[in-house]
């Protein structure tokens, strides 16, 4: 590859970096056979996580530090917007061995 | 109590084995057998939603209902869409017997002492009807949508048996 080609690229990459976030974006989490996915993930404040469950079974989003606790129906998705910036530890009250992490940057 | 605990899981031990010795499980009997189980753990769960009086074992007890009935409805709606009547077979019976004693057992204790009577039992429970998917029901299903729907029922009920244990030991 050409040098300068590469150095166009990494522009086009660094311009595209920086107009995406101007908006709050969707970050889509999934709980499917008791399992979260990412089990880390990365959002801002401001935007929305779409918890969609999979499952026949009720599950929850709970943060450990209290600051969001979500209710999924089976085979249906909820949305929640994120308030507080922090590294939060959330897991599934009713299924205990459903943890994950989700890093909340300002 | 864990004399009679260790004699329950024998019998169905020992029904098991005489099943399997009759020949490979049929599918309406695994789906018999599968949605037996779940009920049991219902009916303990409901026991215990009226006896419990520790916060835990409680929220334990709602999660068993909530999940044994959300699964035992799909084993229904599979059953119903396989066009597959669900049969009566010594393994059932086996469980029912075994579950309905226990349940009259456990209706004598009150207080701290049903609480860990309870949780020990689910242990117990889960671990037996987790062994017999694993080694019995799962393999013998021959059907691919009944399989998969037991692969993901013990998956849940693994679930289960770590949050079982999890609750015991705060108990202690």
């Amino acid at each position: 590859m050409q040098p300068g080609r590469l150095r166009l690229m990494i522009a086009a990459l660094a311009f595209g970096a920086i107009a995406v976030p101007a908006q709050a974006a969707t970050v889509r989490i999934v709980m499917e056979n008791l399992v979260i996915s990412p089990a880390e993930a990365s959002a801002k404040v401001g935007d929305t996580i779409e918890l969609v469950n999979k499952d026949v079974l009720t599950h929850t989003a709970t943060a450990r530090n209290g600051d969001f606790d979500v209710m999924m129906p089976p085979k249906k998705t909820a949305t929640y917007v994120l308030e507080k910036p922090g590294s939060v530890d959330y897991y599934c009250r009713f299924h205990p061995n459903m943890k994950a992490t989700l890093k909340i940057e300002p | 109590m864990f004399v009679r605990l260790g004699a329950a899981i024998a019998a169905i031990t020992l029904v098991s084995g005489a099943a399997l010795a009759e020949g490979k499980l049929t599918d309406p009997q695994i789906a018999h057998i599968a949605y037996t189980a779940g009920s049991i753990d219902i009916a303990a769960a409901k026991q215990a939603q009226t006896k419990a009086t520790n916060k835990d074992v409680k929220a334990f007890a709602d999660d068993m209902v909530r999940d044994h009935e959300a699964v035992n409805k799909q084993a229904l709606d599979l059953v119903k869409k396989l066009n597959v009547t669900p049969e009566d077979n010594d393994t059932s019976k086996a469980l029912s017997k075994a579950a309905a004693d226990k349940l009259a057992e456990l209706s004598k204790l009150s207080g701290a002492a049903y609480d860990k009577a309870y949780v020990a039992n689910e242990v117990a429970y889960h671990k037996t009807v987790n062994g017999a998917l694993e080694t019995q029901l799962i393999p013998s299903a021959s059907n691919a949508e009944l399989k998969s729907l037991l692969q993901t029922g013990l998956k849940i009920f693994q679930g289960h048996e770590q949050h079982a244990e999890h609750v015991a030991a705060e108990l202690k």
